[in-house]
């Protein structure tokens, strides 16, 4: 059974155990976020938790760390423009 | 480490030396040198190290009742608004975005609304806000408050930008600015206080002004006055950043009394408001601990708690991190400005509790005016430096 | 485990890599209440990647890797007793009067261990150094591309250039070349393995030596070039990511001779200038610190490994850089410590053989740092508009603005004056560039202190700070 978790609504496959940068990145996908000042492309950097670089969207709740959450069946993902809460804005 | 900024050595001794390099220092230096006054800032650490790196930036009349520091508010208001923000230019990220204060009970709106027919007879712009109408102005607010006021006057600025741009100014009018070095010691001769002693050696100077913040009383003790200027502490919470979710600075109305409370214990009331840059800074705490540095966590918690039960959406919001500072407070809460006459040609500027940013500008022209001669603005008695002596 | 747990705990110990795996079993093997806390989802640390369901041996180039390899997975098997909190998010340490009190953030909630002692053991990141083009998405730092490719059996991209300095770049290509990918060079900007043939081999240390052959002939056998005293100066790519990476030639100081710039091909840049200490908590308890001679501030501790903090103790590479083998080292001496302190075990000197092993592998380390400083020149490799700080999108031309206009001279006014340091991290990456590039900038001495402070160890939420425990 694969299991898979949808990104920006495509199909992405993973591997039990890996995070879900780990499984966008066997995609070839290299970056899910723009930054909130300048607009720039975002991914992966440190891949350890500390640099915060590789925030993205899960089930609605923007500013997970992608490199540190494991990929679970069904999980929505999104891709985050800049501050990720723009449901928010006044 | 004595640094010039002037290619030539100076051949005669500055009008003024200006202890302390924070925003009432840099508002004096800025002022002094406009009235053309030659000035040297020394500063023991780094520009806006102390209490001006540690606040939030806010010029606030809101907070103030109808009184001496309210008239030293809206003329300082006036003058950021009209003289500093342009000059300063946008780096100072001066906004004027209005002050809300939130009535959580029938009660605290009642007060609320006897403060505000007060400020308005004073001369400060506000407007009563009922219940119903508070979503309109403020979308996020808890709904169970029980009315408001709407000061469009309240402003910000980012302090420490405030501070460095003030001294860069002052610099380009010639005025030396000496960081990394403490004043430990007065130059006297007899009663009069002729300049300041340093590690580097000493500075004679016509007049010497003491802005040195919570450390003001360790300044003054140097010329054997008795300054009653003590740290009260404040914690600041700073969330991630956010989309604009809070419009205004806003605060509940306890806020006012915490400032004039004589409480050592933990005084602390809600405030939250946004930054250019999308985060929120949460305050206020107020506590007598001397110079702790210690983070507090059931004053973190505490502030916490107050933010959301004033916005409930911000549960959800991480804090990235916390700072603090410490507030330098007179016993009776109002600024210590003006010549101080147990020491002929020391000035006092401080005492400006959590209002300095606020109060900086007309502190400085009111400086400014008393070492040219001019007669100053405002009536100083109720901020005599010596007020306080038996 | 049956009944509520220890409230206070004899030990807590913070972080569960090879240093707090040690004094974890340690301490409980001589009866002390013990709970080992970390904020990842299983035990191990950094140090210490395998793919979920397998052990394979640790992958620190400066560890004979079998031997440690037997040495963790036996620390891994003998934590029965102790009582050990995964996903537990540290985000402060404070003394109290009967010891010390955790919090950490759990899920969206908050907890509070209490424990009479205390081991410091949080581990340590790659060092980064910001240069032209390191924002580009496929630049990632040398232990992220491990943790990706030994964890997750995942490569950023094809063609990889592995950069910046120390012995670890080595087991970087290593995982590289084992996953498929090319390594298209390895730039070390110092002067290499000379220490291979040094004194290394005198010290006890053979292993080490024996290690770094092993991977200087895997990369001879796919025919990677092994560039010394070269560096990636900048990062080139388009909207998708790196495309290239730009070669040059590092003088003694490392600056680059712009006549030696070339271009190669690639879609991943990996760069690592060795490591750097996690000392949010030390700092937040009052620690005493001081800078290692690779330029990170560490823990400073008494030979049984004591912080300043009475009760507190330091372990791994908070103390010093030094890889898992002293880490474990100083592990086993900070749980002995602590078992002391507590009563749980004599006060006699600690074993002379971990004394004698702490010592060799200290002055081994010291040797590495020697070999591979961080170059000095590096402010040359710079532009105005090169990113300081990834967060806050903060460039080097804001920090000279802050210098030469706003009259900054220390780190701290620069980073309130520019945001530089006060995003999401916190600092954690750009904190230590931030602190050289102003001393340089100022000609003041370097401090990384006012960067590396943080109250906040983790993000909470607003919620989780309001409601959690005394």
């Amino acid at each position: 059974m694969t299991e898979s978790f949808s990104f920006d609504g495509t199909v992405v496959t993973f591997r039990p155990g890996q995070t879900i940068g780990a499984a966008l990145l066997a995609t070839g996908t290299r970056s899910w976020r723009t930054t909130r000042r300048k607009g720039r492309l975002r991914g992966l950097f440190c891949g350890i938790g500390v640099c915060f670089d590789c925030l993205l969207t899960v089930d609605g709740t923007p500013d997970q760390r992608a490199c540190m959450v494991e990929a679970r069946d069904g999980m929505e993902v999104r891709t985050q423009q800049g501050v990720g809460r723009a449901g928010l804005a006044t | 480490m004595l640094a010039t900024t002037a290619s030539d050595r100076p051949t005669r001794a500055p009008d003024v030396v200006v202890v302390g390099a924070g925003i009432v220092g840099t508002a004096c230096a800025f002022a002094a040198a406009r009235a053309g006054l030659s000035v040297v800032v020394v500063e023991g650490g780094a520009i806006a190290g102390g209490t001006s790196g540690a606040g939030e930036g806010n010029l606030l009349v809101s907070d103030k009742l109808p009184g001496p520091e309210l008239d030293l508010a809206l003329l300082s208001a006036r003058l950021w608004r009209d003289d500093l923000a342009p000059w300063l230019g946008p780096r100072l990220e001066y906004e004027a975005k209005g002050g809300l204060v939130v009535a959580p009970t029938s009660e605290a709106a009642a007060e609320l609304g006897e403060t505000t027919a007060a400020q308005r007879a004073a001369g400060v712009a506000v407007t009563d806000v009922a219940a119903a109408d508070l979503p309109t102005i403020e979308p996020y607010l808890a709904p169970d408050l029980a009315g408001g006021a709407h000061y469009p006057a309240d402003a910000q600025v980012q302090p420490i930008a405030a501070t460095a741009l003030l001294l860069r100014e002052a610099r380009t009018l010639g005025t030396r600015v000496l960081t990394g070095t403490r004043v430990t010691g007065l130059l006297r001769a007899g009663d009069r206080v002729t300049g300041a002693r340093t590690p580097s050696g000493d500075l004679p100077a016509g007049a010497v002004v003491n802005a040195a913040g919570p450390w003001s009383g360790e300044v003054a003790a140097l010329a054997g006055v008795d300054l009653p200027v003590r740290p009260r502490r404040g914690f600041v919470l700073v969330t991630a950043p956010l989309p604009h979710v809070v419009r205004h600075k806003v605060y509940t109305a306890a806020y006012v009394g915490d400032v004039v409370s004589d409480e050592a214990a933990l005084q602390s009331s809600a405030v939250v408001e946004g930054t250019p840059a999308g985060t929120l800074l949460i305050g206020a705490s107020r506590e007598r601990v001397g110079f702790d540095r210690t983070p507090a966590v059931p004053v973190l918690r505490r502030l916490a708690a107050q933010a959301v039960g004033l916005f409930p959406v911000l549960a959800a919001i991480p804090v990235l991190r916390t700072y603090l500072g410490f507030r330098p407070c007179s016993p009776d809460h109002l600024p210590l400005l003006g010549p101080d006459p147990r020491a002929p040609g020391l000035l006092h500027a401080t005492g400006h509790e959590g209002a300095g940013i606020g109060l900086a500008p007309a502190t400085g022209a009111l400086v400014a005016q008393l070492l040219t001669g001019e007669h100053p603005e405002l009536d100083l008695h109720p901020f005599r430096p010596e007020r306080f002596a038996a | 485990m049956p009944g509520s747990p220890p409230d206070p705990y004899d030990v807590a110990v913070v972080g569960a890599g090879p240093a707090g795996l040690a004094a974890a079993t340690t301490a409980a093997d001589h009866g002390c209440a013990t709970v080992l806390l970390d904020d990842a989802g299983r035990p191990g640390g950094q140090f210490w990647r395998r793919a979920p369901g397998t052990a394979e041996a640790g992958t620190d180039p400066t560890a004979d890797r079998a031997g440690l390899g037997r040495v963790l997975a036996g620390l891994l098997a003998d934590l029965g007793r102790v009582d050990v909190r995964t996903r537990h998010e540290v985000w402060s340490v404070q003394a109290e009067p009967a010891g010390f009190v955790v919090r950490a953030q759990v899920d969206v909630g908050e907890v509070a261990v209490r424990a009479r002692t205390l081991v410091l053991a949080p581990g340590a990141h790659d060092r980064q150094l910001p240069f032209p083009g390191w924002d580009t998405p496929g630049v990632v730092a040398a232990g992220g591309l491990q943790a990706l490719a030994k964890e997750h059996g995942v490569l950023p991209g094809r063609r990889v250039v592995v950069a910046g300095t120390g012995p670890f770049l080595l087991p970087v290509a290593g995982a590289v070349i084992a996953r498929g990918g090319t390594v298209v060079a390895v730039a070390e900007a110092g002067d290499g393995t000379g220490w291979l043939r040094g004194p290394a081999a005198l010290l006890g240390t053979p292993g080490r030596v024996r290690d770094a052959a092993g991977y200087a002939a895997v990369l001879a056998r796919h025919g990677v070039p092994f560039l010394r005293r070269t560096g990636v100066v900048e990062a080139v790519g388009d909207h998708r990511g790196v495309t290239a990476a730009v070669l040059a030639r590092l003088d003694g100081a490392g600056r680059p001779d712009g006549g030696s710039r070339r271009t190669v091909a690639c879609d991943v840049v990996a760069t690592g200038w060795g490591f750097t200490p996690r000392l949010d908590l030390p700092l937040g308890l009052g620690c005493t610190t001081r800078v290692d001679r690779d330029g990170s501030l560490v823990v400073a501790v008494t030979a049984r490994q004591e912080t300043s903090v009475v009760g507190c103790f330091a372990a791994g590479e908070a103390t010093g850089v030094g890889g898992a083998e002293l880490a474990v080292v100083e592990g086993r001496l900070a749980g002995l410590a602590a078992a002391i302190r507590l009563g749980n075990a004599p006060s006699d000197p600690p074993p002379a053989r971990l004394l004698r092993r702490r010592r060799a592998l200290r002055r081994f380390a010291a040797l590495l740092h020697a070999a591979h400083p961080v170059p000095p020149g590096w402010p040359a490799w710079l532009d105005g508009r090169t990113t300081m700080c990834r967060c806050e999108e903060v460039t080097v031309a804001d920090v000279d603005e802050a210098v030469t206009d706003l009259g900054a001279t220390d780190p701290r006014t620069v980073k309130l004056l520019t945001r530089c340091g006060m995003g999401w991290c916190q600092g954690r990456i750009c904190g230590e560039p931030l602190a050289r590039l102003v001393a340089a900038m100022t000609c003041t001495p370097y401090d990384p202190t006012s960067m590396a402070t943080r109250p906040v160890a983790v993000p909470l939420t607003l919620g989780a700070l309001a409601t959690g425990p005394s």
